[in-house]
């Protein structure tokens, strides 16, 4: 059976050979793991192509026969795939148009769906015609580190000019600047083991852990399990590869422990064990299905990791070897295995190792022409069926957009030219160690297959298996997979068995190190995705760049999406052979997740847009969005800014009403959000005057007092009002802002600082629906509401009284008399679900004293009317005695910040102060932010004398008011200063007056 | 209920609370359970065990679990510290009827608003809660209570009937989007 009929569903036709290609699909093969029944229609550059289901975009252009797929990043030299996977440097498309579109996607890993549409790259006017391609005829000038050095004169230039310039020539895919319409989730997932690819190790050991029962997790980046498996055309027991890994993946999807994964490419190992893994859920569709997520970032806790990742062939760099048809031997075999598809009709074949004789053998079972097969070794077997020339190299390359042939150096010395449209080249497998160096695990060289394998320093619980050790073998990788998962399930406890295996290939690669070919003059193409020559290399070593980390910085080898997985390794080499040491000794360059480009969108999740955060909504704000009000974030609060009423064309003059209606009757405010904390325990006073400057040891039952809260360094922290509801009980509250800082601050005190006390916090912010009923009426308004049992009169329930009381006919209730406006004001609350209705009751009630509901807006000005500091004041500079407070910090006991409070330097004579400005030209506004400057003085920073912090428009007074910092403030009342704001170019003439611009005296709060 | 004259609005905003329902998952909004925390005094554990287990009928829950017995039933949140939960419509009360029976061995404060409730029914449930948060909800046990977090918000997710039952508590002012969260989530499992 075939695993695609599993996973996609759908029944597909005979896998086997269907007879002759179909028109368009020149290169198109018999065979393979696609439905030749079935035809996709998609686009490239504009132009209609066919495909089958289980394509990828670059196999099924490779079978239109063409090649050419992009421009590289520098010299916009022409390029196909070197590759059939995630590896990919070159093939390089933008896929989807519209707000989907998506650059530098790897046309090697697209899935082809129908109307797939892709673009080709860094390419203008078309593909075929790049006007850029003159880079390459002045590459003399732009090798390495070229910018480094050309555009450093003039200076300004770089950032206006040169930048933009290089930026537009050199780049890769464009975005389309349109919001992203897809969703993507993340979320976790727990297991025994997580396998890390599903070749023939992977696949062993899953079976070995699915049958002892674990629960296991097979993660595979491909749309299609197998690894290498599908690729090849090897026996594995009676039957191919493929059949076997069909047969696997059958037996697994039916076992409830074991959760299979395609489309799942591990990016990372992170700390403790966690692996990171990016599964592609809808990539392969046109368009996400509603509501389902384009990817999912999953996070994997898993006790055990297997890796089984494989190895990555990699080329042997030679004059030329770039021109699109010069791909990965192992690629063009699974192209012509896998896909039915060939780069082209005659192919030829450059390797150092016999495993680039499989490719040769295939093509030729195939029934591809193999014109040569090139093997730098001179000894060894000679392939029957076609040339197989020992010793040789190949040297050079022609073809303007596309490969036409090959230049052959034998032996002897003579060269040959050989006509070709393809090149396999292979320089031997590296075993894909990317993950077991995220924890700064450093790989260790393996001479017998002349590659670095994973080394002891693995990341926690993880352990690797298969090609990824660097046992290239079939059976290696089937008998370390098996035995792989029982040392991993025994570890934790779990008895396996290793699953029982077929028979399968057992041949040496016999790889002779080759690193890349020294005949020829011309540019030899390490890193393609960077455009990084051998020639690049040689400069950087010359110019003193001889570490790995500075080669890769200077050159760029090995950066982009490919993160240098086929290049990496030849640079490296050259870089041995120049500074005359080993390869080992040279070293590589970190590892790095993602192991494979992720989207930003996929790191974000849901947390996007309007979802970006969580929202906060006060309990009045269902009919505060009746009424129309303007929302204000406060953190991640939406509070009601103001409230407009008809006719209010501007913000101030609804924000005006709500002052003066309040100061003239009463306005009710939400004020749920500031932070209130229950203090309980038999300690709880003790507790609080520890944490609190000021003293509240002594405070009565049944009263409030405002407290100012240091930080240890002796700055203000936080300010609010604590209630005494009973000798062992407090109710604290914070500024919106703090509570959560004020709380954990709480916490840490309780536990760490003084654990011997007896003190118990919780948050009850969101239990209560808080209001503020403020103004000469509030008394009034209020006893329509409080219960007639409970005496609110000014005698009974004096200014910092509070209570529980009953609302509304019997609902418990909290009355506190405080007051932020400076008004009679009041501060009532009620479980939370009846806030709605305590609003609603409120302001039917208000109607005959015209009452007002005030946002947040019309708060500020009456707090800066009055001069109270909030959080423009608590600024995280300022302390009690520029505050104003210093006779606050109680000298009879140990505070929290009292001792630091007292240091010299916050105790000059000159110290900042806080207090109140007004313009001298009562019509100008003022600005917050503003530095004070003396008249006739060069605003300068040496000048400055404070700042000022808050500014309103004062209803009340008809002009703008300030709060600010002023040195030796309090004595200076009465002087002129200019409040300048070289931002603007603007400065005002303001006076120095008392901080309380209304009732300084008090009285109307304690009315 | 106090005969008083407030109606109650729903942490979604509703007078009748909300229900989703998915193939193999409900989501439901429940306003009907009274909550009250119990944070023992200093060298009182002896005295509140005994408080609490004549009060409740049963033992207080040790770290990660929750009880049940009659109307209660209780979870642990910290050292030392639990939830009392028990039907609104009998316990509006809460904290007032805890209180006397745990008298000075506890500090009780009321919790009751402070939460939005959802349970959580259904054999997908484990489906939408992976992309949700970190708890390994396909292995809970029945009687576990964790505090994760979800949508960025402290939550408790309870665990009724293994695999499938299970409720989840957050901060009742962002009720609109943790429902959001788990309809997001249930919509891309199912």
């Amino acid at each position: 059976m075939n695993q695609m009929n599993r996973i996609n569903g759908q029944p597909l036709g005979g896998t086997e050979a269907t007879g002759a290609p179909r028109s368009g699909q020149a290169n198109r093969l018999s065979g393979g793991q696609i439905d030749h029944a079935k035809t996709l229609n998609f686009r490239f550059d504009g132009k209609t192509f066919q495909g089958h289901p289980g394509d990828t975009l670059a196999s099924a252009l490779l079978a239109n026969g063409v090649r050419l797929m992009g421009r590289s990043f520098k010299y916009h030299r022409p390029r196909g795939p070197l590759t059939s996977g995630s590896e990919e440097p070159n093939a390089l498309v933008e896929l989807r148009s519209g707000a989907r579109q998506e650059p530098n996607t790897r046309a090697t890993v697209a899935e082809l769906f129908d109307g797939l549409e892709a673009m080709s790259q860094n390419r203008w006017p078309s593909l075929s015609f790049d006007a850029l391609a003159i880079n390459d005829r002045l590459s003399t000038f732009l090798t390495a580190g070229f910018y480094y050095k050309t555009f450093m004169w003039p200076k300004a230039f770089w950032e206006k000019l040169y930048e933009p310039i290089i930026r537009r020539a050199a780049g890769l895919g464009s975005l389309s600047m349109e919001t992203d319409p897809d969703l993507y989730d993340k979320g976790f997932l727990h297991a025994d083991l997580l396998i890390v690819g599903s070749g023939p190790a992977g696949l062993a050991a899953a079976l070995t852990a699915g049958r002892a029962g674990a629960q296991v997790i097979l993660a595979e980046e491909d749309f299609l399990f197998g690894g290498r498996l599908i690729a090849e055309t090897y026996r594995l027991g009676s039957g191919s590869g493929a059949d076997w890994a069909a047969a696997a993946i059958a037996e697994l999807a039916a076992m409830p422990n074991v959760r299979l994964m395609p489309r799942t490419t591990v990016i990372g190992a992170f700390d403790h064990g966690i692996t990171g893994a990016v599964e592609r859920v809808s990539d392969h569709l046109a368009v996400p299905a509603a509501g389902k997520p384009r990817q999912i970032l999953w996070r994997i806790y898993a006790k055990r990791t297997l890796l089984c990742a494989g190895a990555i062939e990699r080329p042997i760099p030679f004059e030329n070897n770039d021109r699109p048809g010069i791909l990965l031997a192992g690629a063009i075999r699974a192209y012509a295995n896998r896909w039915a598809a060939t780069p082209g009709k005659t192919v030829a074949i450059f390797t150092n190792n016999d495993d680039g004789l499989r490719t040769a053998t295939d093509l030729i079972d195939k029934g591809v022409s193999v014109a040569a097969v090139i093997d730098t070794r001179p000894e060894g077997k000679t392939l029957a069926g076609t040339t197989h020339l020992k010793g040789a190299t190949v040297i050079d390359s022609a073809g303007r957009l596309g490969l036409t042939g090959i230049t052959v150096r034998l032996g002897t010395g003579e060269t040959r030219q050989i006509a070709c449209t393809a090149l396999g080249v292979s320089g031997g497998w590296n075993p894909n160690v990317h993950l077991t160096c995220h924890q700064r695990g450093r790989p260790v060289w393996d001479a017998k297959i002349a590659a670095f394998v994973p080394g002891a320093d693995l990341p926690p619980s993880m352990s690797v298996a298969g090609a990824a050790t660097g046992d290239l073998t079939t059976s290696g990788a089937l008998a370390s997979g098996a035995a792989g998962a029982v040392a991993a399930l025994d570890a934790l406890g779990i008895t396996a068995r290793a699953a029982e295996l077929p028979e399968a290939e057992d041949a040496p690669v016999n790889v002779t190190p080759f690193w890349y070919v020294k005949h020829g003059k011309g540019r030899a193409w390490i890193d393609q995705q960077n455009d990084v020559t051998v020639k690049d290399v040689k400069l950087a070593h010359q110019e003193g760049y001889r570490s790995v980390e500075h080669l890769k910085r200077y050159t760029t080898l090995g950066m982009a999406t490919d993160q240098g997985k086929t290049s990496n390794m030849a640079g490296l080499a050259v870089m041995a052979e120049l500074t005359s040491k080993s390869i080992p000794a040279t070293g590589t360059t970190i590892f790095r997740p993602p192991y494979t480009p992720v989207p930003i969108a996929t790191f974000a999740g849901r947390s996007a847009g309007k979802d970006f955060r969580p929202v906060r909504q006060t309990p009045s704000h269902k009919w505060a969005a009746e009424q129309g009000a303007v929302f204000v974030e406060v953190g991640m609060w939406k509070r009601a800014q103001w409230f407009p009423r008809q006719g209010e064309t501007h913000w101030r003059q609804s924000v005006d009403r709500e002052v003066l209606a309040t100061r003239n009757s009463v306005g009710i405010c939400d004020v749920t959000t500031l932070g209130k904390i229950d203090v309980q325990g038999t300690d709880a006073a003790e507790f609080l005057n520890r944490v609190y400057a000021n003293p509240f040891a002594k405070l009565a039952v049944g009263k409030v007092r405002y407290g100012l809260m240091l930080r240890e360094d002796g700055m203000a922290m936080d300010d609010g009002t604590t209630a005494r509801l009973a000798e062992d009980h407090f109710v604290t509250t914070t500024t919106t802002a703090n509570a959560v800082g004020v709380y954990r601050h709480m916490e840490f005190c309780r536990q760490c600082l003084w654990p011997d006390l007896d003190v118990q916090i919780i948050s009850t912010t969101e239990a209560w629906a808080q209001f503020s009923v403020a103004g000469p009426n509030a008394r009034k308004l209020l006893q329509k509401i409080v219960d007639p049992g409970h005496d609110i009169s000014n005698e009974a329930f004096p200014y910092m009284g509070c209570g529980e009381i009953t609302v509304c006919g019997g609902l418990r209730a909290r009355l506190f008399r405080i007051s932020f406006s400076g008004e009679l004001a009041y501060e009532i609350a009620v479980p939370t679900r009846y806030g709605d209705g305590l609003i609603r009751a409120m302001v039917e009630a208000g109607k005959q004293y015209d009452s007002v509901v005030y946002g947040t807006e019309a708060l500020g000005v009456m707090r800066i009317e009055k001069g109270h500091a909030a959080g423009n004041e608590l600024n995280g500079t300022t302390t009690a005695r520029n505050l104003g407070m210093a006779g606050m910090v109680s000298k009879k006991k140990d505070a929290i910040g009292s001792t630091l409070s007292e240091r010299e330097g916050l105790n000059r004579d000159d110290v900042l102060a806080l207090v109140g400005f007004r313009p001298v030209d009562r019509s100008r506004p003022l600005v917050a932010g503003s530095h004070f400057i003396n008249v006739g003085a060069e605003a300068t920073a040496a000048n400055d004398q404070g700042y000022m912090t808050s500014v309103a428009f004062s209803p009340n007074l008809g002009h703008s008011v300030g709060l600010g910092f002023l040195k030796s403030g309090g004595a200076r009342k009465g002087e002129t200063l200019r409040a300048v704001n070289p931002l603007n170019n603007e400065e005002v003439e303001v006076e120095v007056v008392s901080a309380h611009f209304i009732d300084p005296e008090g009285d109307r709060l304690r009315a | 209920m106090p005969d008083h004259s407030l109606a109650p609005l729903l942490p979604l905003g509703g007078a009748t609370p909300r229900r989703d329902t998915f193939a193999g998952l409900t989501i439901t909004e429940n306003p009907d359970v009274a909550i009250a925390s119990v944070a023992c005094r200093m060298g009182r554990d002896a005295d509140l065990a005994k408080a609490a287990a004549a009060l409740f009928g049963t033992a207080l829950p040790v770290p990660g679990q929750m009880v049940a017995k009659g109307d209660w039933a209780l979870f642990w949140t910290g050292p030392g510290q639990w939830m009392a939960t028990a039907p609104f419509a009998t316990h509006e009360d809460i904290s007032r009827i805890v209180k006397a029976g745990l008298g000075d061995t506890a500090s009780v404060t009321e919790q009751t608003d402070a939460w939005v409730r959802f349970d959580i029914d259904g054999a997908r449930a484990p489906d939408m809660f992976e992309r949700l948060c970190i708890l390994d909800t396909r292995r809970m046990a029945a009687g576990s209570a964790n505090r994760t977090m979800i949508e960025h918000l402290g939550t408790f997710v309870l665990c009724h009937r293994a695999g499938e039952a299970f409720s989840v508590l957050g901060p009742r002012s962002a009720a609109a989007s943790l429902h959001h969260a788990h309809v997001a989530a249930a919509k891309s499992a199912i």
